[in-house]
């Protein structure tokens, strides 16, 4: 007997109740807090806040707990909730030159003034995994060096000075807000920044790794990468000038590219630029790859690679949007599926009338 | 304010005002050309991109204290989505809620249009995945926006014309495209094209959005919409053999319901209210027992 | 003291709900074109502008979208302030950059082809004009059809520029491009978006 499907809300409500049972998991095991979270699963915070685009550690840690550790759906999470606050104003445009470093590398010189500074980085270990870890051992502080407080100057300031790469010329307009206007294509530069920096770190990289294996290849040079806190100011108009109201950890990477040049430009380095919220090296650098390879059109390159089509790239770098739109195949779609159901048994009826009509003529002849 | 509901520290429908400007804005923009798409700065909504956060998004906008809203997915009005959907806005804007149509002034769908005709006064709020009819035709925004501002539709009837070519008529059963007032190509959302005529010259306000791909669009009341199709292959739309084995009613759209697992089958009304409607007048039909009229 | 104290009262009294109120009429009017409307005005703006044309400014004009007053109104520095502040006005000087115009005296305003048009590509970034009129009966009479239209509309605006119908049929020839007016008088609203067409012969 058929019995019309109902109770679509009493099955909702059973199904979070059982999220929510399966998110605390065995009740024996002490819950996480937000604060282990924030203080241990930083880099995992860091993409949250930074594909987010907020800057809270507290509320990524706690879409990261809500999620289960999912980082997409904390992510998502976030931007629910960042899309809902007012906007009080605009942060002047932060300073990365006076970034109190903690972190800071350059793949093209040997040494360079301030130093290569390692700070707190995977990249020499090795990867074995540490079974003491799974305790509590003593960790020693870490230590940093002695003037660490000092700004330090940037690499591509440095090959500015020789007029060897290109000037990086702010325009005095207002740069667009991709969550103000809708994407017009062709992008702005800053449009397309705005939408890498909270791109799909997986994407992008996937994309900047195809850079280098031959589809839109860009000779690129790890500049520099630094990572540390920069001071966050708003001007305000009832006193006149910018005050600071606090700080972000921040990483940027300036990839260095060859060019040739062409008719009017003298052969030079030109830029691929990344810059996102806390420590996302590979986020950032996997930017800087996009951003140089999108820049193909203005620097009158051949547009021959995924990387360097702005339409493909852009559309498809929100894994919020992508997310969604794949899983939406879950929904149910029978209205439409029954549509083609019928189409398809009417296709069926006239192809076997067909063929009987050919047999018989056959059988005729 | 005492907008802010108590459920949560979310304004009155969720959005914040300048949000809700902004979509105003491109509703009244998208009125004004009927079936044209307006790009507008789509926000994350708390569910997901392809979930309805467009038509979510144009509800939100327009809703206000006085109204009663119905949402449907698929035809039903306790499907698992619609169902979420409208808990929502229970919880973020107070609003009454029903399944009726004819009770309702706000219908949120998605993939049918009601089978009881819209009147004067209600707004059907489509939620759409993909707004650009061209779209499978040409992946690019920038071609396809040059090819409506030009009115260069060709390409679109060479595929429908395919369709005849190889399968003797029309292959296209649910978002079948439309023309509106003679001007502009649109996509009617995955409707299955048996809904295509109800767009047509209807008393009630139609809006579409599309969150993921940023777009609105809107039909007017008493707005010609005319399914594209050729002199010799003229539009048609879906027919079934029975009516439904509920209520009986005919000139509906049925869903195939799988009785068994050896081929039992049964159609039952897609629009639940419609066939609850039937059903309390005292009409059957076939599986239950008695015969209409 | 006093132009300060004006600035700062007469907006919404409840934001939210006065703005969603008068958003559904401006909506249901766009949505029948040259159907005469009434609506209750929720706002007070300093005059000339008139309660309900405030109302419809302080739903729909925010920073985002530039405005341009005519003289009247752009002459007179307590309405300056008051949109300024209550729906964060930014004012431009050239009818061409507005995304909405609020008009006082629209039989002296500027031809409707100097206000943004859109563009081919973009027919929806054109200009809103909100026009005071003196009356919606009274005037030449005006009959339109197309969409939102059961048949046809009439109605008789006094207070238009007097060449109105000629200018109305450039617009509409421009389609999609063009301008949408919201006309109001005393507590009545009614639109006519590009869509709508004067039906020939009859005008």
């Amino acid at each position: 007997m058929y019995v019309s499907v109902k109770g679509g809300e009493a099955a909702i409500d059973n199904a979070h109740r059982l999220l929510a049972d399966r998110r605390r998991g065995d009740r024996s095991v002490p819950a996480l807090t937000l604060d282990q979270i924030a203080e241990q699963l930083v880099l995992g915070v860091d993409r949250v806040m930074s594909e987010g685009s907020l800057y809270d550690r507290r509320l990524a840690a706690l879409a990261i707990k809500q999620a289960r550790g999912d980082l997409i759906e904390a992510i998502f999470l976030v931007r629910a909730y960042r899309t809902t606050l007012p906007r009080f104003g605009f942060a002047e445009p932060v300073d990365t030159g006076a970034m109190l470093v903690e972190r800071r590398i350059s793949a093209c010189y040997k040494d360079l003034p301030g130093g290569q500074l390692l700070g707190p980085t995977f990249d020499y270990t090795h990867r074995l995994l540490d079974e003491a870890l799974d305790g509590d051992p003593e960790v020693e502080p870490g230590e940093t060096r002695e003037g660490a407080t000092e700004p330090v100057s940037r690499i591509a300031d440095i090959l500015g000075g020789e007029g060897l790469i290109e000037e990086e010329i702010s325009g005095n307009d207002e740069p667009d807000d991709i969550n103000q206007t809708p994407l017009e294509f062709p992008l702005s530069r800053a449009m397309r920044l705005q939408s890498l920096a909270r791109g799909d770190e997986g994407f992008l990289l996937a994309l900047g790794y195809s850079t280098q294996r031959g589809y839109a290849r860009s000779h690129p040079f790890a500049g520099e990468i630094r990572i540390g806190e920069v001071e966050v100011e708003v001007f305000m108009p009832e006193l006149g000038f910018a005050v600071p109201v606090g700080r972000v950890q921040l990483t940027e990477c300036q990839m260095v590219n060859q060019f040739k040049g062409s008719a009017k430009v003298p052969p030079q380095f030109t830029r691929g630029y990344g810059l996102v919220f806390g420590q996302s090296e590979r986020k950032a650098m996997a930017m800087a790859l996009c951003d140089r390879a999108l820049r193909a059109g203005e620097l009158g390159e051949d547009i021959v690679a995924p990387a360097q089509d702005q339409e493909f790239v852009i559309s498809h770098c929100d894994n919020v949007q992508a997310t969604g739109f794949v899983e939406h195949l879950k929904l149910p779609h029978h209205v439409d599926f029954q549509a083609e159901l019928g189409l398809v048994r009417t296709m069926r009826t006239q192809f076997e009338q067909a063929e009987s009509a050919m047999e018989n003529k056959e059988a005729a002849e | 304010m005492t907008a802010r509901t108590q459920a949560s520290s979310y304004n009155f429908a969720y959005l914040d005002e300048q949000t809700k400007r902004m979509i105003r804005r491109a509703i009244l923009k998208a009125i004004a050309i009927p079936g044209y798409q307006v790009p507008f700065a789509s926000r994350e909504m708390p569910m997901p991109y392809g979930w309805g956060t467009g038509g979510v998004q144009v509800t939100a906008a327009i809703l206000g204290p006085d109204d009663v809203l119905k949402v449907i997915d698929q035809g039903a009005d306790d499907t698992t989505n619609a169902v979420s959907i409208r808990k929502f806005f229970e919880r973020v804007a107070d609003v009454e809620t029903t399944t009726r149509t004819v009770d309702a002034t706000i219908i949120q769908t998605r993939h049918r249009i009601p089978e009881t005709p819209l009147r004067e006064g209600q707004v059907l709020v489509y939620q759409v995945p993909i707004p650009e009819p061209l779209r499978f035709l040409e992946p690019r925004e920038t071609e396809t926006r040059k090819m409506h501002a030009l009115e260069e539709y060709g390409l679109m009837h060479v595929k429908l014309y395919e369709d005849i070519a190889r399968n003797g008529h029309i292959a296209t059963t649910y978002a079948y495209p439309v023309k509106v007032e003679g001007r502009y190509v649109m996509d009617p959302s995955p409707t299955p094209k048996f809904d295509n005529p109800k767009m047509h010259m209807s008393e009630a306000l139609q809006l579409f959005g599309a969150g993921r791909e940023k777009r609105i669009y809107a039909l007017p009341p008493h707005t010609e919409v005319v399914s594209l199709d050729f002199e010799d292959h003229p539009f048609e739309v879906q027919r079934f053999d029975k009516p439904c084995a509920l209520c009986g009613g005919g000139q509906v759209y049925l869903d195939e319901v799988v009785l068994d697992d050896r081929g039992g089958r049964m159609f039952v009304c897609s629009d639940t209210d419609h066939c609850e409607s039937r059903r309390a007048e005292g009409l059957r039909g076939e599986l239950l027992g008695e015969v209409a009229q | 003291m006093q132009a300060e104290a004006s600035a700062l009262d007469g907006g919404f009294a409840q934001p939210v709900f006065d703005a969603q109120a008068t958003f559904r009429a401006i909506m249901d009017a766009m949505a029948r074109p040259a159907t005469v409307m009434q609506v209750d005005p929720r706002a007070v703006p300093p005059a000339p502008l008139q309660s309900l044309a405030g109302a419809i400014a302080c739903t729909l004009i925010d920073p985002d979208t530039p405005v341009w007053l005519d003289s009247v109104l752009g002459d007179n520095e307590a309405l300056r302030a008051w949109l300024a502040f209550h729906a964060n006005a930014r004012f431009v000087e050239a009818p061409a950059g507005a995304a909405f115009a609020l008009v006082a005296d629209p039989s002296a305003m500027p031809p409707l082809g100097r206000f943004a048009q859109g563009s081919q590509e973009y027919p929806d970034r054109s200009a809103t004009l909100i026009l005071q009129i003196e009356s919606f009966e009274g005037g030449a009479p005006l009959t339109f059809h197309g969409p939102g239209i059961k048949g046809t509309a009439s109605m008789a605006p006094l207070g238009l520029p007097s060449d109105f119908a000629g200018q109305w049929d450039e617009n509409v020839s421009r389609f999609p491009r063009g301008i949408d007016l919201i006309l109001i008088a005393g507590d009545a609203i009614a639109c006519l978006p590009r869509s709508a067409r004067l039906v020939e012969g009859e005008n």
